[in-house]
């Protein structure tokens, strides 16, 4: 079996085109098991993974206790709100208590960035981030890559346009590190208030005129955009906001036919991502939502040295 | 007598007169004096008696001798920036353990801040500090609050607090927000003589965020703290200042903008200095690595630009003084996530270290300009007795050994916390003897 170099994954920064090609090859690998009538394999048999949640999600917990059943482990679920070391017990003190019940992975998200990586500091078990503050996301982006290259066939060279709320979007950074790892052009695109001030540091070209983003992309991913920014005077209005950056069916009927979109979700329809888009030929939202499952399958069974 | 690692000892300050002291064939540096070379001077009754060129102390009996021979004897050192925790969080740091760190450190004096609980924001509160700091080995001196409970509306009493022995006012680690409440403290400072020390940091734009708004915040995904934060309200300060004529201290300056803003403002005759920190002038936010909360302070740590133009500040005498800004923390306040950490790092057992190694061997400080801005700057700005070794001066002297190499070692500090940035960092340079009052409180073989 081909192993990773990478012990842990926290990040796409610094993750090698060899690991993140062998992360969506094995992920092509399960989604053939996933179309089967018995979606179970037995790799990670008595396996522990303990889905460590310390903000809300739905979709990316679910995406992942799928991706452990489905490969024979035991999940174990702990929510918490995100706490300061005054109210209630310090991470070190969770990480090592849960860690002293044998487990054997850790799927983490939390609203700190680095959370994960002070995880590898404190415990033994094998760390997942499942998106940390502004940081990063890195399943994410392995299940962005995975669905482009299943529709388009390749991703060397392709190019993509990111627009939204890059500031506060850690699948934006996720998808700029490895997209860039597996040569393709990346752009990102928002307003200048939901640019990072020093953007530069991704080391991708960053604009906020979204006709230059859009041309000659093929791939356009939507962020969602947090309505309630509005109160932060962010941007003025949901109506400037879609005229100005969302997407719709004149603006896809300017890009290449087989142009795709994606979005992580969840969609505010009609804002950043007109809906008649969204369920158009050209979306691949759900897909991305089938891959999530085995991009998940894959990394864990990577990590978890499973058989 | 408490021994640590490497041969450090701290002794017990006994009442009495003590024997008097003799320190020859060391070399003296004295920026008042406008002396560098090699002299004796003879400390008597708690006071300077004189210096001489003879290498032997002559006319003295009875008299203790440290031979300085290739070592520098200078003023005693002032911290004018540590928080010393006492009262209210005597877990982190003690006025006790506190001033040994500083007198390990080479330092004969500190100011301490009044962020503590309850605020130093009453004359009786500044009374329990100067009492606590009675028989340690280094002299305290509070800086009172400038707004009651630091909360930026009501003046504190000013007058009060410096007739029970405050020498500033400042409400460190919280901005004055509102300029109009800042004004009123400007104006009504200037009838008692003190500077008004600002930690100048525009809320609104540093709000949420845990350190320099830059490439790395970028890259790390953690909120930033943008230099416009601090360059603003240092803007806003020295306007306030100029407009009202009160004399201003600018707390630990971290930006190229703030450099720049208080070397004009000199320029223009504006009643203004201002101190950096030695985390400052030597590492920048690069150094967090990944996450790493023993770098995490406010002001935040930032560019290779920024730290560039802190060294052209002190070298050129925009930055008057260097300060710890010593901020101990307990470590379950750093064993956590990067957001969560407490803000602060420890300094006053480093800091000697850091302006030997990082400035002065490096030709950036000439010695005497090392011993201005550590000593006569400091006790000038604050209005202290010490900072000259002339005769009649209390007899407050440093004695540094330039070239001993040593490794910053948590284990072997005498404070209380263990919140270094410089961890395992090899410096040249430390206080070999610390002298208070004419008695030696710190001795380094």
């Amino acid at each position: 079996m081909k192993k990773l170099r990478i012990q842990h994954l926290l990040g796409l920064e610094g993750v090698s085109r060899e690991d993140i090609g062998l992360i969506l090859d094995t992920a092509d690998g399960f989604h053939g098991i996933l179309q089967r009538d018995i979606k179970v394999v037995p790799t990670l048999r008595g396996k522990t993974v303990v889905n460590l949640f310390y903000e809300s999600s739905t979709r990316t917990r679910i995406s992942f206790e799928l991706a452990e059943k489905r490969l024979s482990a035991s999940p174990l679920n702990f929510s918490a709100s995100t706490s300061s070391v005054n109210k209630g017990e310090s991470l070190r003190d969770t990480i090592q208590n849960i860690e002293a019940m044998k487990i054997d992975m850790v799927v983490a998200r939390h609203g700190c960035a680095g959370a994960p990586y002070f995880l590898t500091q404190c415990t033994d078990a094998v760390i997942v981030n499942a998106g940390d503050g502004l940081h990063e996301h890195p399943t994410q982006a392995l299940l962005d890559m995975m669905t482009i290259r299943r529709k388009l066939g390749r991703l060397e060279g392709l190019k993509v346009a990111i627009i939204g709320d890059i500031f506060h979007s850690r699948v934006a950074r996720s998808n700029a590190w490895g997209m860039k790892t597996m040569g393709m052009n990346v752009t990102l695109c928002g307003p200048p208030t939901l640019l990072p001030q020093h953007v530069d540091s991704l080391g991708v070209p960053v604009t906020d005129n979204f006709d230059e983003a859009l041309d000659g992309a093929d791939v356009v991913m939507l962020l969602r955009v947090q309505l309630e920014r509005q109160s932060s005077a962010v941007f003025p209005s949901v109506h400037e906001y879609r005229e100005r950056y969302g997407f719709d069916l004149e603006r896809l009927s300017r890009m290449k036919k087989d142009v795709v979109i994606m979005h992580p979700g969840p969609i505010n329809r009609g804002v950043e991502l007109a809906s008649n888009v969204a369920d158009s030929e050209n979306s691949v939202i759900l897909d991305q939502v089938t891959n999530g499952v085995a991009v998940r399958m894959a990394v864990l069974y990577l990590l978890g040295g499973g058989e | 007598m408490i021994k640590k690692g490497s041969g450090s000892v701290m002794y017990p300050v006994t009442n009495g007169t003590p024997r008097p002291l003799v320190i020859t064939s060391g070399r003296l540096i004295d920026p008042t004096l406008g002396i560098d070379g090699t002299r004796t001077i003879i400390l008597d009754n708690g006071v300077v008696k004189s210096i001489t060129d003879s290498p032997y102390s002559l006319g003295i009996d009875d008299a203790d001798v440290i031979d300085a021979s290739g070592l520098w004897v200078t003023p005693g050192l002032v911290d004018m920036h540590v928080h010393l925790r006492e009262p209210g969080r005597e877990d982190k740091e003690t006025i006790a353990t506190g001033t040994q760190a500083a007198a390990a450190g080479g330092f004969t004096a500190v100011a301490c801040m009044p962020n503590t609980n309850p605020v130093l924001d009453e004359d009786s509160k500044i009374r329990y500090v100067v009492q606590r700091g009675e028989s340690c080995p280094c002299r305290i001196y509070p800086i009172g609050a400038i707004t009651k409970a630091l909360e930026g509306e009501e003046l504190a009493p000013v007058g009060e607090m410096v007739a029970s022995g405050a020498v500033a006012v400042s409400d460190d680690g919280k901005p004055v927000a509102k300029a109009n409440v800042m004004r009123n403290a400007l104006n009504y400072s200037k009838s008692f003589g003190i500077p008004v020390i600002c930690h100048s940091e525009e809320p609104s734009l540093s709000a949420k965020g845990h350190m320099n708004e830059g490439l790395v915040s970028t890259r790390l995904g953690v909120r930033g703290i943008p230099v416009i934060a601090e360059d603003i309200a240092v803007s806003r300060d020295i306007l306030l200042a100029e407009y009202t004529g009160a004399r201003i201290h600018i707390a630990h300056v971290s930006t190229a903008g703030s450099v720049r803003l208080v070397r004009e403002a000199k320029r223009r005759g504006v009643k203004v200095t201002a101190e950096s920190c030695p985390h400052y002038f030597t590492l920048t936010d690069e150094d967090i690595g990944l996450y790493d909360t023993n770098k995490k302070m406010n002001p935040p740590l930032r560019t290779a630009a920024d730290r560039e133009a802190v060294i052209a500040g002190l070298a050129d005498g925009t930055i008057d003084a260097i300060a710890s800004d010593h901020a101990p923390h307990v470590p379950e306040e750093k064993d956590v996530e990067f957001d969560n950490a407490a803000f602060g790092v420890i300094g006053m057992e480093t800091s000697l270290g850091l302006v030997l190694t990082v400035l002065v061997r490096k030709g950036i400080l000439t010695p005497m300009q090392m011993v201005e801005r550590m000593s006569a700057a400091p006790n000038r700005i604050l209005g202290l007795a010490g900072g000259s070794l002339k005769a009649g001066s209390p007899a407050d002297v440093t004695v540094i050994n330039p070239n001993v190499k040593w490794t910053v070692d948590p284990a072997a500090f005498f404070s209380k916390a263990r919140n270094s940035a410089f961890i395992g960092m090899e410096l040249t340079g430390a206080a070999a003897v610390t002298i208070l009052g004419g008695r030696v409180v710190y001795r380094r073989d």
